[in-house]
């Protein structure tokens, strides 16, 4: 049975791409036979984000218009096993995108028993995002704690309830989970950001993970390795923890609270 | 888009206050007119003298249509710019027709028959809409009847309903509650945060909330044109 997830959010630049990478690299970690499609027809970036760019031959449209096979597409990571990536294409355009041809893409993959297919969405509520989010049996919400981040993902969560063919088919909303990015808890003490509490009970979903604001997110990107596989890094913990509650495990939320503030406790006797 | 938008618009309807010379007459023959509003005319302004002009009978029961017409003739030839006929009882649309002039009540529409009030809806639970998901940012619900929201209402969503709306919940949309006219329609909600709240047409935005009453249960409701904001007491 294959789960295909979109990781979508509304607003650009709120992290999709990085938690799609890690995401479909922790569920390969453990064992789970995974593709990651990038969705974002004309700014690829997940190429480089999974490190393969220099790998690229044949993108999600050439397969979808017969240029190349599956097979083809296809690029197997070279760290983890059961791994593989779907990039966009950068010289295209989203209307290359066909609800049939996606449908298509996503069956080949699935007969070749994938257990999860993620697709990374590209930013904004036109076609690219509807096209990623369509056929989707779940979805990861990726929210920044700030106003017009929050509420692009409300209107994301909104339209994922009328608009994949799940909805259209009557079978009702598909469970979506909330992924806070990005956050920083000094900030939210100082009143600079929302508080996780406050984006989940303006967005009332289930929280899936909260990835703390992180220079080894941008090391990462910067040098090709999905962030979960630096395994000392708070960022990269905290998408292990989200993985494994993505499968259902249960894990207390950690880097909520201010270190420099324990800091101070811990001198002071507190 | 509406489609009306993408047709190139020939014509448009607007509703506008004029200004118009009503002229009552209280004698109807041709020299006695003649002589005084000559006279009038000559000492009026040019705005007046141009000025659409709807003739109002003082005995509408003792004037043959004959002597009005005459009247008529009378007054055009003065250069009047006669337009309408004041309707009643004993002149009617018709009479204003063959004098070739509109038909204006100057009543105010009192004297028009009314259509009666439909009809209180006997069962008002049919009609009611029951929400139990989230209202989304740019989700927008209708109910012909009432509508009770269970869920959040989110910033950007929209409510709107021809009778009352409950949100047991947070309201961070906007909510607009009688929007046929009822302005017995009230807004009932749990955590008051509304971007904009409206009753029959009345409205307040967030900005001119009453802060005590904000993030509080509150029920509005329209007191003549006045909107209400009053906190339930939870008990």
């Amino acid at each position: 049975m294959t789960k295909i997830v979109v990781v979508t959010s509304g607003k650009g630049g709120v992290g999709k791409t990085t938690t799609s990478a890690a995401l479909a690299t922790g569920l390969a970690q453990r064992g789970h036979k995974t593709t990651v499609i990038d969705f974002d027809v004309g700014l690829r970036n997940l190429d480089l984000i999974m490190g393969c760019e220099r790998r690229v031959v044949y993108d999600l449209v050439n397969v979808i218009n017969g240029d190349a096979n599956l097979k083809q597409g296809l690029i197997k990571d070279k760290r983890v096993e059961d791994l593989y990536i779907l990039p966009a294409s950068q010289t295209r355009d989203k209307d290359a995108l066909t609800l049939e041809g996606v449908e298509k893409v996503l069956d080949g993959l699935k007969e070749m028993g994938m257990e999860y297919i993620i697709c990374d969405s590209p930013a904004g509520i036109e076609k690219g995002a509807l096209t990623a989010a369509y056929f989707a049996d779940e979805a990861v919400v990726v929210t920044n704690p700030e106003v017009s981040s929050v509420r692009d993902s409300d209107r994301i969560l909104g339209i994922l309830s009328s608009k994949t063919r799940k909805a259209e088919q009557g079978e009702g909303d598909i469970p979506a989970r909330l992924l806070l990015t990005r956050y920083s808890p000094e900030r939210v003490e100082s009143g600079q950001m929302l508080s996780v509490e406050d984006v989940k009970e303006i967005l009332a979903i289930d929280l899936l993970g909260v990835i703390p604001e992180s220079q080894a997110v941008l090391n990462a990107s910067n040098s090709g390795s999905p962030v979960i596989l630096d395994r000392d890094s708070d960022a990269g913990q905290a998408y292990e923890d989200a993985v494994a509650r993505f499968l259902g495990e249960t894990r207390e939320h950690r880097f909520l609270t201010s270190t420099k503030k324990s800091l101070f406790g811990r001198l002071f006797g507190g | 888009m509406t489609v009306a938008s993408e047709e190139k618009a020939v014509l448009e309807f607007k509703g506008r206050m004029l200004m118009m010379t009503v002229l009552h007459l209280k004698d109807l023959d041709p020299n006695t007119l003649h002589r005084e509003v000559g006279r009038r005319l000559d000492e009026a302004a040019q705005w007046l003298r141009d000025a659409p002009v709807v003739i109002d009978l003082a005995d509408p029961e003792n004037s043959s249509q004959i002597e009005l017409l005459a009247a008529v003739d009378t007054l055009r030839g003065l250069g009047v710019n006669l337009v309408a006929l004041a309707r009643n009882a004993h002149l009617d649309a018709d009479t204003a027709a063959m004098l070739g002039l509109g038909s204006i009540s100057l009543a105010g529409g009192r004297d028009v028959p009314r259509p009666e009030p439909a009809p209180a809806s006997q069962t008002p639970a049919a009609d009611t809409l029951v929400v139990e998901q989230p209202v989304r940012s740019g989700q927008q619900i209708y109910s012909h009847g009432d509508l009770i929201v269970l869920a959040p209402v989110s910033t950007g969503a929209e409510l709107l309903a021809e009778g009352h709306i409950h949100v047991y919940n947070t309201l961070r949309g906007r909510a607009l509650a009688g929007v046929r006219g009822n302005t017995a329609a009230r807004i009932f909600c749990q955590d008051l945060d509304a971007e904009l709240v409206s009753i029959a047409g009345h409205y307040r935005v967030a900005e001119d909330l009453p802060d005590n009453q904000r993030r509080k249960a509150v029920q509005i409701t329209l007191d003549g044109d006045a909107m209400r904001f009053v906190e339930l007491s939870g008990k």
